[in-house]
């Protein structure tokens, strides 16, 4: 139990009735770096959003321990003040609502929970500044509306941003290397390993090498069919990339 | 005899028995208007009632009142400039005070560049007759469907005149305060001449209070006339009790090359109806029209405009956006007419609104009515709640529900507000519509009526 950050137990969720997870079990440490890999459609992105607690997914079976919480009796919202982020792979744009504001109100928000008071108006630009130059974010950014024009790479870098100023336990990118060129990838995960502790933890969910040739992960697990199927040290993402997916959907149809 | 008839029949006996009254102290110009406006308006059918620009707007419970015309004007026994103070700090504008729809005989004269002529409209009729010929009700007759501006015509006798010319900046806003404070239900109609010459700028802020809590009904009229590269940032806000009705519209007649930009900004009355009517004469021409609102308990906002293409190689811009609380009502209807002669014309309108209740309701009708072939236009209206994909982004990252739907509302009110250019003003708006939308402010900010809900 102890040093378990999160631990998913026989995980079954569906969508509109149609089942996507089918048992899924993982588990992870404080200072790990899980890389969860997989074809499409092999639920993926159904993972990432049963642990942030989109509601139209529901959980028909197991369980999520976070932090030695029941992770699927807290809102959205609390999950993300227990210490879950998830970088969206297609970040909303909201308008007339600045990235300074949000974050602003985000960090109190999560501090309220936590019965502490606002952050200091002064220490919190200062705080800002910070991570912005950790993550390679312009200025201007700031008082822009919230990823409202904002290109691809700009949109993933402030996921990351915002992942520095919140400080989640365990950061979930998803697909975030999806439409990035190779500069703004290196900055993306320049940022997410600069932010690497030993007291937390990330999931990375890609379909390709690319972004895990930059961030180096401890555990490779393969999803296919609602199931992890396989997990490996970080030689299986080479093995992956050489030989494709469909000698393991091969091994899993001989062990059935 | 039914409500309307009755109200019509009372119209004609006031516009009768009140004429002498009423044209005295005002000019020829004036005065020589009325017959032909109060013809008009009985020829319309008097107060509109089912016609197109007002199908959605029931102007019988908001005429029918015991609301008394006074017809000349009646000094107030306290100093309004006392009485009211600008509750927006480190807002600095030449303050003009109009009490009842009248220039108020209090108002000390603002420092102004020479040959710049801000005075009571009855005073300007009196000493600048040229200028007054020219151009006093020679655009409210655009809207000759509507009996209302006919009606003004007919009754107004005074308001605020505004003279800039050639080549003359205002470097300060003008501010002109409309403030209502009677001890009987009033009804009134005010009237605005604003005239700019060649390349001359002005902003113009208009700002309605209300100061004490009889019923009121203004009907008022202004018109804004700006010769070729001219100039005008004009922002209303509107902050009256719900008490206060107001039909409040606008002309404006546009030159060569002459820019326009208003925010009307409808923070709280009982009835509000915008008219707004732009006509770009002259190529290159432009106008951007913004407007907010966020009516809740039973308050009616209703917005009409029409926007006249006529010359080519022009440009208009509309957005509107409204969220609606409780069983608040809101009608948009906003018509591009592209004339044949106005080829190369940009043109967008856009209607957004956010429902918050079910009882909530709007209607809006945007319309394109194009005789000229290359045009780019384009229109469009939306009516909704809250983006879910927007509230769930919120949330995770750790926003809650309530404070999340606050956000995305002020977020969504801002995209208009921003365009505000006084910088203090949109601060204050803004922290207005926080405070509104969070429901800690359910009347004017600095008033201390008590609503009748």
């Amino acid at each position: 139990m102890e040093g378990k950050l999160l631990r998913i137990r026989n995980l079954h969720a569906s969508v509109e009735g149609k089942e996507i997870l089918k048992g899924v079990n993982l588990e992870i440490n404080a200072g790990e770096v899980h890389a969860i890999m997989g074809p499409n459609g092999a639920g993926k992105s159904t993972l990432s959003s049963v642990l942030t607690g989109r509601e139209k997914f529901v959980v028909t079976e197991g369980e999520i321990e976070f932090n030695g919480k029941n992770l699927l009796d807290l809102p959205p919202e609390d999950r993300a003040r227990e210490g879950i982020f998830m970088s969206f792979q297609y970040p909303v744009e909201i308008p007339g609502i600045s990235t300074v504001n949000f974050l602003k109100t985000a960090v109190n928000e999560i501090r309220k929970y936590h019965g502490l008071p606002p952050y200091p108006a002064g220490d919190f630009l200062k705080m800002i500044r910070q991570k912005m130059e950790l993550t390679g974010i312009d200025n201007k950014l700031l008082n822009r509306s919230l990823n409202e024009g904002f290109s691809g790479g700009e949109k993933k870098k402030n996921e990351i941003f915002q992942m520095a100023v919140l400080e989640p336990k365990l950061a979930i990118l998803d697909e975030t290397d999806s439409g990035l060129d190779i500069d703004a990838l290196r900055t993306v995960a320049g940022g997410v390993n600069k932010l690497k502790r030993p007291d937390n933890a990330t999931i990375v969910i890609t379909h390709y090498q690319r972004l895990l040739d930059y961030i180096v992960p401890d555990v490779v697990h393969v999803l296919y069919d609602g199931r992890i199927v396989k997990t490996a040290g970080k030689e299986l993402v080479a093995e992956l990339e050489k030989k494709g997916y469909d000698w393991i959907k091969e091994e899993v149809k001989r062990e059935l | 005899m039914n409500g309307l008839e009755k109200i019509n029949a009372d119209f004609a006996t006031l516009f009768k028995d009140g004429r002498e009254q009423l044209e005295a102290g005002c000019s020829a110009v004036m005065n020589g208007c009325r017959e032909e406006a109060f013809e008009k308006f009985v020829q319309l059918g008097g107060i509109p009632q089912k016609t197109e620009a007002y199908s959605y707007a029931d102007l019988v419970p908001v005429f029918d009142k015991d609301y008394r015309v006074v017809l000349k004007y009646i000094p107030q026994n306290v100093d309004m400039n006392e009485v009211f103070r600008c509750s927006v700090t480190n807002l600095v504008t030449h303050p003009i005070l109009t009490v009842n729809g009248r220039w108020f005989d209090g108002n000390v004269e603002p420092e102004l560049p020479e040959e710049v002529v801000i005075c009571s409209l009855q005073e300007a009729g009196m000493r600048y007759p040229d200028l007054f010929l020219r151009h006093y009700n020679r655009y409210a007759p655009k809207a000759d469907q509507d009996g209302l501006v006919a009606l003004n015509t007919a009754f107004a006798q005074d308001g605020v005149f505004v003279y800039v010319p050639d080549e003359v900046v205002l470097e300060r806003p003008l501010q002109i305060i409309n403030l209502l404070r009677a001890n009987a239900d009033l009804m009134g109609f005010q009237r605005n001449l604003i005239v700019l010459g060649k390349h001359a700028q002005a902003t113009v802020l208009v700002c309605d209070h209300t100061l004490s809590s009889q019923h009121f009904l203004m009907n008022n009229v202004t018109e804004i006339y700006l010769d070729s590269g001219a100039r005008v940032d004009y922002c209303q806000v509107q902050n009256q009790y719900a008490g206060a009705a107001q039909i409040n519209s606008l002309f404006v007649s546009e030159q060569r090359n002459s820019a326009f930009e208003s925010n009307i900004v409808s923070l709280y009355g009982g009835f509000i109806r915008n008219n707004m009517y732009v006509s770009l004469n002259e190529e290159g021409g432009s106008c951007d029209l913004y407007g907010m609102y966020i009516p809740d308990k039973k308050q009616v906002v209703d917005n009409y405009s029409y926007i006249d293409h006529i010359a080519p190689n022009c440009t208009s811009n509309e957005h509107f956006k409204g969220v609606m609380d409780d069983s608040s009502l809101a009608n948009f209807c906003g018509c591009i007419r592209v004339r044949p002669n106005a080829g190369k014309t940009v043109a967008y309108q856009a209607n957004n609104n956010l429902l918050l209740s079910d009882t909530a309701r709007i209607n809006t009708k945007p319309q394109l009515v194009i005789d000229a072939d290359d045009v780019k236009c384009s229109h469009g209206a939306t009516v909704g709640q809250l983006d879910e994909e927007a509230m769930f982004y919120l949330r995770s990252r750790g926003i809650g529900r309530e404070e999340a739907k606050m956000m995305m509302m002020f977020g969504f009110a801002h995209d208009i507000i921003r365009h505000v250019r006084l910088e203090p003003l949109r601060e204050k708006i803004d922290d207005l519509i926080d405070k509104r939308l969070r429901g800690e402010l359910s009347r004017c900010f600095h008033c201390t009526l008590p609503c009748r809900k």
